[in-house]
């Protein structure tokens, strides 16, 4: 079932902060993962592999490098939902 | 007339291990002079704080005869007592002959049975199934079973992504017959499809071909795609492992040790949250001093577990290798 841009918003902000301790409000649609975030390439596959299990989603490797920011995840979840 | 076939005692052990570090301590701080990079980001990336590379004059065997003499020795066994030598590596500069045939000669195990297993980083694990059914079969008796890399002979040192992380060093166990079991079933496999995951940069043909056109050689230095290795290594051999701890009937409270293959240690943290270890268990974190020293990584690391007390004698150990192939080996084995 399609979830809306603010729940998985929530669902991709809990990853964040289970995998690197982050808090949940620092996660923000136009922050950067890398530059905004710190978050480096082994940790952002971590929360990817969760995000694939909390969502009902598939997500390549090939696909996971052009997610730069958490507005791309979450596009890129609501979209493969679909 | 009826066939005979050999039959061997019910169970093989681990009776010895023994390991070779090079001497040369490579810090990161040299490492930051070949990359650009610092020791906090390498540190952060993969938990190594600095390994050992051989110089140019040691060579795969020579650091395979030096751990297989202590383990021959620990194992009070000769030379002459051992009938079959298996020896894992990927980084053994000759196609042909097998690394192994040569180190039985320097050994003085001639003619004990010798070949070498190419499966990457997994090279030692399965080396080990190998030996323990070769025991328990009849066909050999004690069986010297080798990891051995000089993995900077395959390493672009200008490589971002590779450069910090291969070292050398070699590690080596006999196995032979036992009252009880010793080594648990082998729970394996590969997965082909991601060959390129790790690979050498082009292949001996195409280093030919090139130099044959006048063009530049590429030397075959080994690339891996690491964001593909991590998600690999740590969603799919958690439950690898899971699956040899079922087969072995044992309970995970009652292991005395984990020993993965000593890939990179976010690699390693993120498999012991997978698997539910209970933080009861001590976990091999031998790459921060050695680096990923590919099929050697296993006995190196259960070397030093041993050699500083952190797992006993007698105690269980979990084993995994996993790496190029895709190829994987896991298996609990009690510590020598």
């Amino acid at each position: 079932m399609a979830q809306s841009e603010q729940e998985i918003l929530a669902g991709v902000a809990e990853l964040v902060n289970e995998e690197t301790g982050l808090p949940v409000e620092s996660v923000e649609m136009d922050k950067s993962f890398t530059d905004d975030l710190d978050i480096d390439s082994l940790s952002m596959t971590s929360i990817v592999v969760q995000a694939e299990d909390k969502f009902s989603v598939t997500i390549p490797d090939e696909d996971t490098k052009n997610l730069k920011t958490v507005r791309d995840v979450v596009n890129y979840i609501q979209q493969a939902q679909g | 007339m009826s066939l005979q076939s050999s039959t061997g005692p019910a169970h093989a052990r681990i009776l010895s291990v023994g390991a070779f570090r090079p001497e040369r301590v490579v810090t990161n701080e040299e490492i930051c002079t070949y990359i650009e990079s610092t020791d906090e980001w390498i540190r952060q990336r993969t938990g190594i704080e600095e390994r050992r590379w051989a110089d140019a004059g040691t060579s795969v065997v020579d650091m395979a005869e030096a751990a297989s003499k202590e383990a021959l020795e620990r194992a009070g066994l000769a030379p002459t007592d051992v009938d079959a030598v298996i020896l894992a590596t990927v980084s053994h500069p000759y196609q042909t002959p097998a690394a192994a045939a040569i180190l039985t000669d320097r050994l003085g195990a001639t003619p004990a049975a010798a070949w070498d297993v190419s499966a990457g980083c997994a090279g030692f694990c399965h080396a080990l199934a190998q030996a323990s059914d070769l025991v328990r079969g009849g066909t050999a008796r004690n069986v010297l079973v080798v990891g051995a890399e000089k993995l900077t002979d395959f390493t672009d040192i200008t490589d971002r992504s590779t450069a910090f992380l291969f070292a050398d060093g070699a590690g080596a166990v006999v196995v032979g017959p036992s009252e009880t079991p010793g080594i648990g079933p082998t729970v394996w496999g590969s997965d082909g499809a991601q060959w390129e995951a790790i690979k050498n940069k082009q292949s001996w043909t195409e280093v030919r071909d090139a130099q044959a056109a006048g063009g530049e050689a590429v030397w075959p230095a080994l690339v891996q795609e690491g964001r593909s290795v991590f998600r690999w290594a740590v969603w799919q051999m958690a439950p690898v492992a899971q699956k040899a701890i079922d087969a072995s009937g044992v309970a995970v409270e009652e292991l005395s040790a984990f020993i993965p293959h000593q890939a990179n240690m976010r690699i390693i943290d993120a498999m012991v949250k997978q698997l539910g270890l209970p933080e009861t268990v001590p976990v091999a974190r031998d790459i921060a001093q050695m680096g990923n020293t590919s099929a050697a990584s296993v006995p190196l690391a259960m070397h030093r577990m041993l050699a500083e007390g952190q797992a006993p004698s007698g105690g269980l150990a979990l084993l995994i290798g996993y790496g190029a192939g895709l190829s994987y080996a896991s298996q609990v084995v009690v510590l020598p």
